[in-house]
């Protein structure tokens, strides 16, 4: 591509950080799958077993969460919602049928965003009921009702996040050019106008 | 300890049937009669000597519960309450304190650790302890606040009933210690019937709620009390009057996890169908033109 034909979208920062988050997320999807029901036990295998899966867990999450931040505070401005976001959903289906046309999207579309808000939503709970059940840390302070219920909003949230983040995967595999706006920083001029022609509009000025 | 000639019913996070060729074998039974028992705490003692555990010593905590509970060494405890019935008396309740040995039991119910919880054809609850990965799940599953977290090497511990014993036709360490006759073991219809014979004699020594600690919620236990007092279990320190698995666990356990865990598939498999069957939204040669158009 042209270097006039691009457009810079993610800083090599935004890029490291967010890359960062991915691999913990793996991490601890991975890991805390292992325990969400017997099928996905063997996961424990790729963390040493499953005593050493269940040691790990943890930490890998406060680590996600922590990086998370990172990204929270970078992107939280960009997610507000607007009025143009009510059309997208509005929209919806013909958003899923690549009939976007006429929609006057910015940075981000309102799926992106609510995807935004979920992660910063499932991501909190998972910190503090993961704290709860945290053992043999902090569990033993906490009383046994409180760790039954935690350990359900545990994996609720997990399974919320990680069927966001399919979703997310798939919306960048979908939509072509916008790995590369993670990979690499950029995308295309075209990209922009076809995609989210607020935002290309508010970068030509 | 697993052992070749216990059947296993149940085996905790196993989707398939586990080892259960020989199938009907006898459910057994510990019937502990509290109305009998003297606080000699024989069991106890009896219990760490067969197990081999060692409790550090603690201190006195103003009542004769010594230890003060449970723990990862110490598998049972005599619990003491003073009770003051109408009338101006004083009667001293003791219960013998351990793993009740749920016909369904929520500590294998919440374990994510294959095989780390088994039950026995015969009925007995047990803890593997190298399946064990230190979660503490057992803990939100259980109805009478059981299992113990060692601290020593972070694996969950209780009373396994010796199952070792029962094995090889023996009775449990604290069966045979006890000096009184009230604990007792058999198969568990042969100790219903033996509580029967002692709620009828409590019931013409004046206690005419005496009855037998049998609770349906948990399917029923392979250790029953017999309980001077039966329609009031919750004076025996806190002896849930009407236990059963939280529904935190059971539901969750149950049905929503498989529901949850397809879920995941289906996101999976309904992206690719979307890919096949809508394509790829792809920015194309027409939108770079009229951004050419635009620049200029």
């Amino acid at each position: 591509m042209n270097a006039a034909d691009r457009i810079s979208r993610y800083s090599s920062q935004e890029r490291a950080n967010h890359w960062m988050v991915a691999l913990l997320f793996v991490l601890a999807a991975l890991s805390g799958l292992a325990l969400f029901h017997p099928a996905f036990f063997f996961l424990s295998d790729f963390f040493g077993g499953g005593t050493w899966d269940r040691i790990l867990h943890p930490f890998l999450g406060v680590l996600m969460f922590l990086s998370f931040l990172g990204l929270m505070a970078r992107f939280w401005s960009h997610n507000r919602y607007t009025p143009a976001d009510r059309e997208w959903l509005k929209r919806i289906g013909d958003v899923l049928g690549n009939r976007e046309e006429g929609l006057d999207t910015g940075k981000y579309n309102a799926g992106q965003k609510t995807l935004f808000w979920v992660m910063v939503v499932t991501t909190i709970l998972l910190l503090i009921s993961g704290v709860i059940i945290w053992q043999p840390w902090f569990a033993p302070y906490f009383p046994i009702a409180l760790l039954r219920v935690a350990v359900v909003v545990h994996s609720l949230s997990a399974w919320v996040l990680i069927a966001g983040i399919f979703v997310h995967i798939y919306a960048a595999i979908w939509v072509k050019g916008t790995v590369r706006a993670m990979t690499r920083g950029y995308v295309s001029r075209a990209w922009a106008k076809k995609h989210h022609p607020a935002w290309y509009r508010e970068i030509g000025k | 300890m697993a052992s070749q000639s216990l059947d296993i019913a149940r085996r905790s996070a196993t989707t398939t049937q586990p080892p259960n060729v020989r199938g009907d074998v006898p459910k057994v039974a510990k019937l502990i009669d509290i109305s009998k028992c003297i606080g000699c705490k024989a069991c106890q003692a009896a219990c760490m000597e067969w197990n081999d555990y060692r409790d550090k010593v603690g201190t006195c905590n103003g009542t004769y519960n010594n230890p003060p509970d449970l723990d990862a060494d110490q598998w049972t405890v005599m619990r003491f309450t003073e009770y003051e019935p109408e009338g101006g008396k004083l009667e001293w309740l003791i219960r013998k304190d351990g793993c009740m040995h749920c016909a369904d039991p929520g500590c294998l119910k919440a374990c994510p650790a294959p095989g780390a919880i088994v039950q026995y054809g015969n009925g007995i609850v047990d803890f593997h302890e190298e399946h064990c990965i230190g979660c503490g799940y057992c803990i939100t599953g259980c109805p009478f606040d059981i299992p113990r977290l060692s601290k020593k090497d972070g694996k969950a511990y209780k009373c396994t009933l010796c199952s070792d014993r029962v094995a090889v036709g023996l009775e449990p360490a604290c069966i045979k210690s006890c000096p009184t006759g009230a604990l007792v073991f058999g198969t568990k219809d042969d100790m219903i019937h033996h509580a029967e014979g002692r709620i009828a004699d409590l019931n013409s020594r004046g206690f005419a709620q005496a009855a037998l600690y049998d609770p349906k919620g948990v399917g029923g236990t392979h250790v029953m009390y017999v309980l001077p007092h039966g329609d009031k279990p919750e004076i025996y320190d806190r002896l849930p009057k009407d236990p059963g698995i939280s529904p935190w666990v059971s539901v969750w356990k149950g049905v929503t996890k498989p529901i949850l865990g397809l879920g995941l598939g289906v996101i999976a498999l309904g992206g690719f169908i979307h890919y096949v069957t809508k394509g790829p939204n792809e920015a194309d040669d027409e939108d770079a033109k009229e951004d050419k158009h635009e620049r200029r």
